[in-house]
């Protein structure tokens, strides 16, 4: 199981992928904005995605947990 | 002249005009967000209105809203700043019809140079140099990969309303090239409202050199000298510097010659920039981009030239008619964007202000945008000052720019001053003889 955090305040700009999906290490899991930046937040690990934390247009903290990947 | 000027900008930008307008005798109005609430330039100026929430949708970008606060604090002109509604020839126009003073050129050459296939093809027939590259609106994948295969790899491709960067990318063969594609018309989707893609050669290892033109009020364009902005991480600005170290005064003096047509080509008025590609080995240049508005980096401009570029921009915008003598540069200036984002890989890095301390001493200038306890939030761009040293020669501007980037104390979001300082001492930088390609070099080795 891999946990996934926010690595920076950011808002939660696109959720590119649905809990259950199959996921590749380096795929896109979802997308923040901060500071007029997109940052994709990869998955390092292939596998399921367990858990998705966020909704798009939340504010994450430097931290948070976004998905959990199983 | 007008009383009264409403700043529709925040952060630094706008706390650097209001001192400018308050300076002059007139009245300063803020707007701001929920989340600027606290800044220091809300509190600095005479009047502030709340837009709305942190979103610039909801705030900065709603012409409606600003509009109707200058009417409800009776301000009489309006000056843009940079980004937001700076390049919105809609919004310039529906400030002269509420009947106020549009403090930027007429809202026709904003549109002109706003549409980057439409400035090229203007600014080939005025006579100003451009790189090869398509004179319609590249709009599917196959034109795409045609007009590459017309112009011959690297191409850039861009979106034509695109800015800062946004949206820009370099393709080197067919395939990073529908990539690039899709990245930009993705962005230009997303961030305005103009579809069109352009593509153009790519010069390597070209100098980003810009021109900062005056447009008087009564017709006449003056150019006041170039700013170099080669170091860049993500095609965005880090430093800053005037004179340029890699043109040569012939060069110079064409590059001078060729923004002055530039700017009467489109009956340019007030401040306004023409950035050109230089390549140094060359010595030759070709036109990039116009904008239409006062840059975030006209302070190196102002400290080798003397004067107060937003206290001209308010003049004109008045009818002022005033001569502006163009003049060789005084020394050397040299800005460094300090962002709150890591200094490695130039993430984002938003978070409270535990710690500001801003350098000062002789040749030393900060426009800043944030003091001690307020925070750096992830709703706008990571700008939270301008750095900027003067001395009478380049040497003198790096010694104190080491000086006062090691003098700055500032704690809490991540920030580049790190950065700054590592450029300061790397060679490619010092010895002036430096590409836009400099910062991708440095975090390779």
């Amino acid at each position: 199981m891999a946990e996934v955090h926010a690595e920076m305040v950011a808002n939660v700009w696109k959720i590119v992928v649905s809990e259950g999906d199959a996921v590749e290490e380096g795929d896109t899991l979802v997308i923040l904005e901060s500071m007029k930046m997109e940052i994709p937040v990869l998955a390092e690990d292939a596998g399921t995605v367990a858990q998705l934390k966020v909704a798009e247009g939340d504010v994450v903290q430097e931290g948070d947990l976004i998905a959990v990947i199983e | 002249m007008f009383d009264s000027v409403l700043v529709a900008n925040r952060g630094e930008i706008a706390r650097r005009i209001i001192r400018t307008v308050k300076g002059m005798g007139l009245r300063a109005v803020a707007v701001h967000s929920e989340a600027d609430a606290d800044l220091p330039f809300v509190s600095e100026a005479d009047d502030a209105v709340l837009l709305g929430p942190a979103g610039p949708a909801q705030s900065y970008l709603d012409a409606g809203k600003v509009i109707d606060a200058a009417r409800a604090t009776e301000a009489q002109a309006i000056h843009p700043g940079y980004g937001f509604l700076a390049e919105n020839a809609a919004f310039a126009r529906a400030v002269t019809d509420a009947g106020l003073v549009w403090i930027g050129p007429d809202p026709d050459a904003i549109e002109r140079m706003g549409d980057k296939i439409n400035a090229r093809n203007l600014m080939e027939s005025a006579g100003v140099p451009v790189a090869a590259g398509t004179r319609e609106p590249v709009t599917d994948q196959a034109e795409a990969l045609e007009a590459a295969a017309r112009i011959g790899y690297p191409v850039m491709v861009k979106a034509a309303g695109g800015g800062g960067g946004i949206g820009m990318g370099v393709a080197r063969d067919d395939a990073s090239l529908v990539k690039a594609f899709e990245q930009a018309s993705r962005a230009a989707a997303r961030f305005g409202d103009n579809p069109a893609i352009l593509l153009e050669r790519y010069i390597e290892r070209a100098r980003h050199v810009e021109v900062q033109i005056l447009g008087l009020a009564d017709g006449t364009v003056v150019a006041l000298g170039e700013r170099d902005c080669s170091v860049q991480r993500r095609h965005q600005k880090v430093a800053e510097e005037s004179p340029s170290p890699g043109v040569s005064p012939g060069l110079r003096e064409r590059m001078l010659a060729a923004a002055v047509r530039a700017g009467e080509a489109v009956g340019y008025r007030g401040a306004g920039t023409v950035e050109c590609l230089v390549d140094a080995d060359a010595q030759d240049f070709v036109f990039l981009e116009m904008n239409t508005r006062l840059q975030v980096e006209h302070p190196v401009t102002e400290l080798v030239t003397g004067l107060d570029l937003v206290e001209l921009q308010i003049r004109i915008a008045a009818g002022e008619v005033f001569p502006v003598a163009a003049a060789p540069p005084r020394g050397h200036a040299i800005e460094f964007r300090v962002y709150a984002e890591d200094p490695k890989r130039f993430f984002p890095g938003p978070g409270k202000i535990d710690v500001w301390e801003e350098p000062a001493g002789e040749g030393v200038r900060v426009d800043s945008g944030y003091v001690a306890g307020n925070t750096v939030t992830p709703f706008y761009d990571p700008l939270m000052a301008k750095l900027c040293v003067h001395g009478a020669t380049r040497e003198e501007a790096l010694a104190r720019g080491r000086t006062a980037v090691a003098a700055f104390r500032l704690a809490g979001p991540k920030h580049n001053l790190p950065f700054c300082a590592e450029l300061l001492d790397h060679p490619e930088f010092v010895s002036g003889d430096y590409d836009t390609g400099l910062v991708a070099r440095m975090r390779q080795a």
